[in-house]
């Protein structure tokens, strides 16, 4: 039984987790603010907000997620909100509403209820508004009238009233200017209290851990990827994915695409978005850093201890998927996933990250993250092993690190060629490297031989043209929808360069033109 | 004044096809579409989905009662495949079941055989094996091929555009009901009512009053809903026929992607030549239109990148021929703009070409070659009212076109990585459908004795605002507060044998339309307050709902005034029917005068390439723009803002990809890519014109519609001018897209790949 408020409503159903959260609202509670786009995450216009009680007990932290690729399973325990939550008596509009409306915002008004929640969420984040938070709000928004201007405009116009919000008891603040109905005050304890029955019973189905995982065809736990439906990529349509056995989904950002009627009549689906012990991110003793398997994209954003540790974070997440999607995709997901573009695995690839793998029995081992890595989608590991850690050295202060990626559109698109690079560079000499790059080869690529090439080498242009040779020898792109081979390889050579041009900016240009 | 559905869109209560409460006993329908590109179709084997769970029927051509014949232009598109299949995606069967997840579970089990023929999907490959899908046509003023002799400079070329998916968010669809009269009542995400009915009522053997069409509004069409909204709504409306039960048909994204056509992609060859004053002597121009299997719109398509071929410049000497090309790819159909800005393109990348031999800014070409009151236009109409200089000189002075290009220099002379690109994009849109008869309308108006009024057009509401203008327009007419105006749904048996909302035309029609019926109605009531308060007719008038007789306040209001005349049996309703005057072409000879009148503007963009990434950022949009005397800004500075972001990522980012067999690769939203917020240009500001606007505009605001899509290809002309300060040797091919792709192998274009060993083309 899946127990949740569905706006003010409590909710008890028993459809199937693993079905979409947007058909259970759209065709079973007949809630049609909610729209259909594209069933993948990638247009918004099924967005909602996801709210999960805090450790505090008495606050709710709302995000914006794509809810044609949320489990329903996903949502127990948590407060889910439609449009039909937020609207306001009579025909009020509420301050994101009415932004949008005054500002021209809204054209053929599809896409319109998914800005609206994504800025309403927004209105509710902890984080202070700015112009850019306001606008990275959005950005998974798609606007076929293309009116992002007159959004921008509501955007522009919701940042400056949200400076008014008190950092301090900011949902009451909240629900008098009308963002949020006043019942949103009592959703905490609801929430609380809906966490106390599920303590006492047993069997919620949400976060079952079987013991017993059986075998699956694919020989690997399916999960989530960060950067959505990375299936797709270099894929060559469905019918070359084996069929999932008892698969594992986690925040069903690459699962739920496409393979949505395959995966609701499937048997057995565990979903372990919300299993316990399986997010966090600490800095151990050892001096690894060690992340819980489920810890999603925007959680690696708000930790302090990785954004102390790669201060351009921010920078390199803006390129993956967005803001809704973040919410949901998982580190390990994009790991098990296997797309040769999975950013966050390229990223993790340099960063000589490991996973820690459990078994049905509880047996435990640890893997290098390239080890993983057999063939297109062929993982080196057991079928009922699961990822319940990564960890990777944290780096130096002085050490550089840097993730590249190009895809046709900058934002809200996968890769056609990313990669990433760790240096450790003393007196001018590459004492240690690590260049990973996705797009080009059948898997995620740690590029060994190029990486061993620079140990050693002078920080000069030659040594970069001279390692781009390596390189070259040792990937193995295809021409597909997102680039002829010859690109891909011409990109690669160009972000080996960026990634030394952004280390070493007095590098001479003059090689490249 | 602010659109008026956006109250409703916002908080999720407008409502569209899917949302509508389904009724009991509703069948679900899903297609079972051709696997293969071109072939003979031997069999089709649905025993087993039939026997599948829930399903309840499957269709196939042999169910047709009617003809099974849905072209509107060319009778050569069968609803179901029949013999032939043509495309990969063309409807073959359809299936009927419980529920949507057994009609598509059922689409499994069905098999088919065909043998294969040979697959083209490119528009050259077509006109070198004769395969027209109509004869080709030849716009010709002057003498282009005498005049040669007499160009100081003569450049020729080749242009390639691709293709754009049209990607509504809402995909297509249709819910069909059963009538007890034996007909059907449908609604239908469309935004030609009567094209859905008139093919429907043909598929089912039945006259047109039988088929009742419904529209509420359109989550997004911008073309690709003009014509090929029709099969959906004809194969719903034939499962109600045959069922006698409701049924379903909703397009999921990937379906719609690959069974529905796009803008079409045209190859060109162009050659342009200029006197020594470089003013443009003659122009020859020869276009290869990707058409599709079928003909669909792309005649008119044809026709109208015709009528634009020489954008907003005056040549004496045109010859402009163009080939609709068959080819097995899903029929290719309306997308804002409709032919126009394939045309344009091609006359920008000549001048593009030119300017780059002769060692010019292309501007400079450009702006020496503007249209001028009174110049010919090769269809003979001459070009009146012609505010295309005046958009480019305020331009110029309002956005400093001196400056942005200054900018851009210096700024290329100080950057070795990162290049700026300029460039300047003038328009001229002809407005009205080019084929006269499509230019007429009606409005019917009821003013209710409570004083409030329903209004009826042919117009359908997609997001252009025309509903809101409609309103409007009646508001002002009858001089009430628009608050008691409600547009009603567009439905084909109140306004009956409409054309579709297209052509940039809808507002113009149907806004005078409503204006004649609501100026006969004030006209009837004045009469009446006339007699029943002894009045005097003339100076009589209706103000903020006040009647006032020689601007003195009367005794009577639009209340009273209403009531009045209900109980003195005044007529309370309007039927108006508006047709554009002056309008005429003659396709034998293609001479004519097919528009109302022309738009005009002119944009500058500015660009900025990363060229160690290959990637790039539109800078800055800035746009002057003949709105002529707009009532409402907020809609329309949305149409212009909308319009032109969505021509940028026609010209950039947005990729259709078909392989060598048909089959698009482009078919998800994972890999079609159109602008998000942050494609979007930095600065896009636009400047309304100062220009009166025209009196077959309604109320002298000009069309929106189009337009602006076109200033979008002034973004890749910027793009191509920033590679060229990066890599000035490289012989760039006019060919558009400019992806990111694009862009880096032609900034490194020695690069030559290590191994060619491990590119094996999937898909």
């Amino acid at each position: 039984m899946i127990e949740f408020y569905l706006n003010d409503q409590p909710i008890r159903t028993s459809e199937a987790p693993a079905s979409a959260l947007l058909d259970f609202v759209r065709y079973h509670e007949q809630l049609k603010g909610t729209k259909i786009g594209c069933r993948e995450g990638d247009c918004g216009a099924c967005t909602v907000l996801v709210g999960e009680l805090n450790a505090d007990g008495q606050t709710v932290n709302y995000q914006s997620m794509t809810s044609c690729l949320t489990p329903l399973g996903n949502a127990h325990g948590k407060h889910i909100v439609t449009v039909e939550g937020i609207n306001a008596a009579g025909s009020q509009l509420t301050p994101v509403q009415k932004a949008i409306v005054d500002e021209g915002g809204s054209q053929c008004g599809f896409c319109t209820v998914g800005f609206v929640m994504s800025l309403t969420g927004h209105s509710l984040s902890t984080q202070p508004a700015t112009e850019k938070s306001t606008i990275a709000a959005i950005d998974g928004n798609i606007c076929r009238c293309t009116g992002y201007k007159s959004l921008e405009r509501a955007a522009a116009r919701l940042t400056a009233e949200l400076e008014q919000r008190p950092s301090e008891n900011a949902l009451a603040w909240l629900s008098e200017k009308q963002f949020v109905p006043g019942y949103f005050a009592e959703i905490p304890a609801r929430l609380a209290k809906l966490k106390l029955t599920e303590a006492t019973t047993t069997g919620a189905a949400a976060v079952t851990i079987a013991a017993a995982a059986t075998p699956h065809a694919n020989g690997g736990s399916v999960s989530t990827s960060s950067n959505g439906h990375a299936q797709n990529q270099n894929d060559h349509g469905h019918s070359a994915t084996p069929p999932f056995t008892h698969p594992l989904v986690g925040g069903g950002t690459d699962l739920m695409v496409q393979r949505l009627e395959e995966l609701r009549e499937q048997p057995g689906v565990r979903l372990i978005f919300d299993q316990p012990g399986r997010r966090g991110i600490r800095h151990e003793t050892t001096g690894r850093v060690v992340l819980g398997a489920a810890t999603t994209a925007s959680q690696l954003l708000e930790s302090d201890l990785m954004r102390g540790l790669f201060p351009n974070l921010p920078q390199y997440l803006k390129l993956v998927s967005s803001t809704p999607i973040r919410n949901m995709g998982t580190v390990a997901g994009n790991f098990i996933n296997g797309s040769p573009i999975g950013d966050l695995t390229i990223l993790f690839l340099a960063l000589g990250a490991s996973i820690t793998l459990l078994d049905a029995a509880g047996a435990s081992r640890e893997l290098a993250l390239p080890d993983l890595y057999l063939g297109y989608k062929k993982l080196a590991k057991a079928a009922d092993e699961q990822v319940i850690e990564i960890s990777f050295p944290a780096p130096l202060a002085s050490d550089f690190f840097h993730f590249e990626k190009v895809s046709k559109r900058t934002h809200l698109d996968i890769a056609s060629v990313n990669s990433a690079a760790w240096l450790r560079v003393e007196n001018g000499v590459i004492q240690a490297a690590r260049v990973s790059a996705g797009g080009v080869g059948p898997v995620p690529l740690y590029l060994a031989r190029t990486s061993a090439f620079l140990q050693g080498r002078e920080l000069t242009p030659e040594t970069v043209t001279a390692a781009n040779e390596v390189m070259q020898s040792e990937i193995s792109p295809i021409s597909d929808v997102r680039g002829t081979s010859d690109y891909k390889r011409l990109l690669l050579r160009q972000l080996l360069w960026a990634h030394f041009l952004e280390f070493a900016p007095e590098l001479a240009v003059d090689e490249l033109i | 004044m602010n659109h008026l559905d956006p109250q409703r869109h916002v908080r999720g209560e407008s409502q569209y096809l899917d949302d509508v409460p389904t009724q009991q006993g509703t069948l679900y329908a899903a297609v079972f579409e051709s696997p293969l590109a071109h072939g003979v179709l031997r069999s089709l084997d649905f025993g087993a989905a039939l026997a599948a769970p829930g399903v309840a029927r499957v269709l196939t051509a042999a169910d047709i009662p009617g003809e099974n014949q849905i072209g509107g232009i060319v009778a050569d598109e069968p609803l179901l495949a029949e013999g032939h299949v043509h495309f990969r995606g063309q409807p073959v069967a359809l299936v009927l079941a419980r529920t949507e997840a057994q009609a598509h579970a059922a689409l499994k089990l069905i098999k088919v055989e065909i043998d294969p023929l040979p697959i083209i999907t490119d528009p050259r490959v077509a006109a070198a094996q004769g395969e027209f899908i109509v004869p080709p046509r030849t716009f010709k003023i002057g003498d282009s091929e005498a005049a040669w002799a007499a160009c100081m400079h003569v450049f020729e070329g080749v242009a390639e555009n691709g293709g754009q998916e049209h990607l509504y968010i809402e995909t297509q669809g249709a819910y069909a009901f059963p009538t007890e009269m034996g007909g059907v009542r449908m609604i239908s995400s469309t935004q030609g009512p009567t094209a859905v009915q008139r093919h429907t009522a043909h598929v089912l053997g039945v006259g047109m009053h039988q088929v009742e069409v419904d529209v509420t509004r359109l989550g997004g069409g911008f073309g690709g809903k003009e014509d090929q909204a029709t099969p959906w709504g004809a194969l719903a409306a034939l499962g109600a026929f045959i069922t006698k039960k409701p049924v379903k048909l909703v397009l999921d994204r990937m379906a719609d992607m690959r069974m529905t056509g796009k803008r079409h992609p045209y190859s060109s060859d162009f050659k342009i030549g200029f006197d020594a004053d470089l003013k443009i002597v003659a122009y020859e121009v020869t276009f290869y239109q990707n058409a599709g299997a079928a003909a669909d719109l792309s005649p008119a398509v044809m026709e109208r990148t015709l009528f634009h071929a020489t954008n907003a410049y005056f040549v004496p000497n045109v010859t402009a021929t163009a080939f609709s090309c068959r080819t097995n790819l899903p029929p290719n159909t309306a997308f804002r703009g409709f032919g126009g800005p394939q045309g344009m393109f091609v006359i920008e990348s000549a001048l593009a070409k030119a300017a780059e031999e002769l060692g010019l800014p292309t501007h400079e070409l450009q702006r020496r070659n503007l249209l001028r009151e009174g110049d010919l236009f090769s269809y003979r109409q001459a070009a009146e009212m012609c505010h295309a200089e005046q958009a480019w000189d305020t331009a110029a002075r309002e956005f400093d076109l001196a400056g942005m290009r200054a900018e851009v220099e210096k700024f290329n002379q100080t950057n070795k990585l990162k290049k700026k690109g300029f460039a300047v994009m003038p328009i001229c849109f002809g407005i009205s459908f080019t084929k006269t008869p499509m230019n007429q309308t009606r409005a019917l108006v009821h003013i209710y004795s409570d004083g409030s009024v329903g209004i009826s057009t042919g117009a359908v509401e997609m997001g252009q605002g025309v509903n809101t203008k409609i309103a409007q327009v009646a508001a002002r007419t009858l001089g009430i507060s628009i608050s008691r105006i409600k547009i009603e749904t567009t439905n084909t048996t109140r306004v009956a044998n409409t054309s579709p909302s297209a052509a940039s035309a809808t507002a113009d029609l149907n806004g005078k339309a409503t204006e004649m019926a609501c100026a006969a109605l004030r006209k009837r009531l004045l009469e009446h307050a006339s007699t029943e308060y002894t009045l005097n007719y003339e100076g009589l008038e209706i103000h903020d709902e006040q009647v006032l007789a020689a601007g003195v306040p009367a005794d009577t209001n639009w209340e009273k005034l209403v009531s009045s005349a209900f109980w003195k049996r005044v007529a309370l309703t309007e039927n108006a029917h508006y047709a554009t005057p002056d309008l005429h072409f003659d396709p034998t000879v293609n001479q004519g005068h097919p528009f109302a009148y022309h738009v005009y503007g002119t944009a500058l963009t500015s660009v900025t390439v990363d060229c160690l990434r290959g990637t790039y950022t539109v800078d800055a949009l800035r746009i002057a723009h003949d709105f002529g005397q707009s009532f409402n800004e907020v809609i329309d500075r949305g149409q212009i803002e909308g319009g032109a972001v969505q021509g940028i990522g026609w010209m950039t980012m947005e990729e259709v990809a078909y392989n060598a067999e048909g089959r698009l690769l482009s078919n998800s939203l994972n890999s079609y890519k159109i602008p998000d917020i942050y494609a979007a240009p930095r600065v896009l500001d636009v400047h309304f014109l100062d220009t009166p606007g025209h009196p077959k505009a309604i109320l002298r605001s000009k069309a929106v519609g189009e337009p602006p899509l076109m200033y979008g290809i002034g973004t890749y002309f910027a793009l191509r001018d920033a590679v060229r300060a990066f890599q000035g040797h490289t012989a760039l091919p006019f060919s558009a897209p400019m992806t990111p792709e694009k862009v880096l192998v032609s900034l490194y274009p020695e690069f030559v790949g290590v191994s060619e060993a491990a590119a094996v083309a999937r898909d």
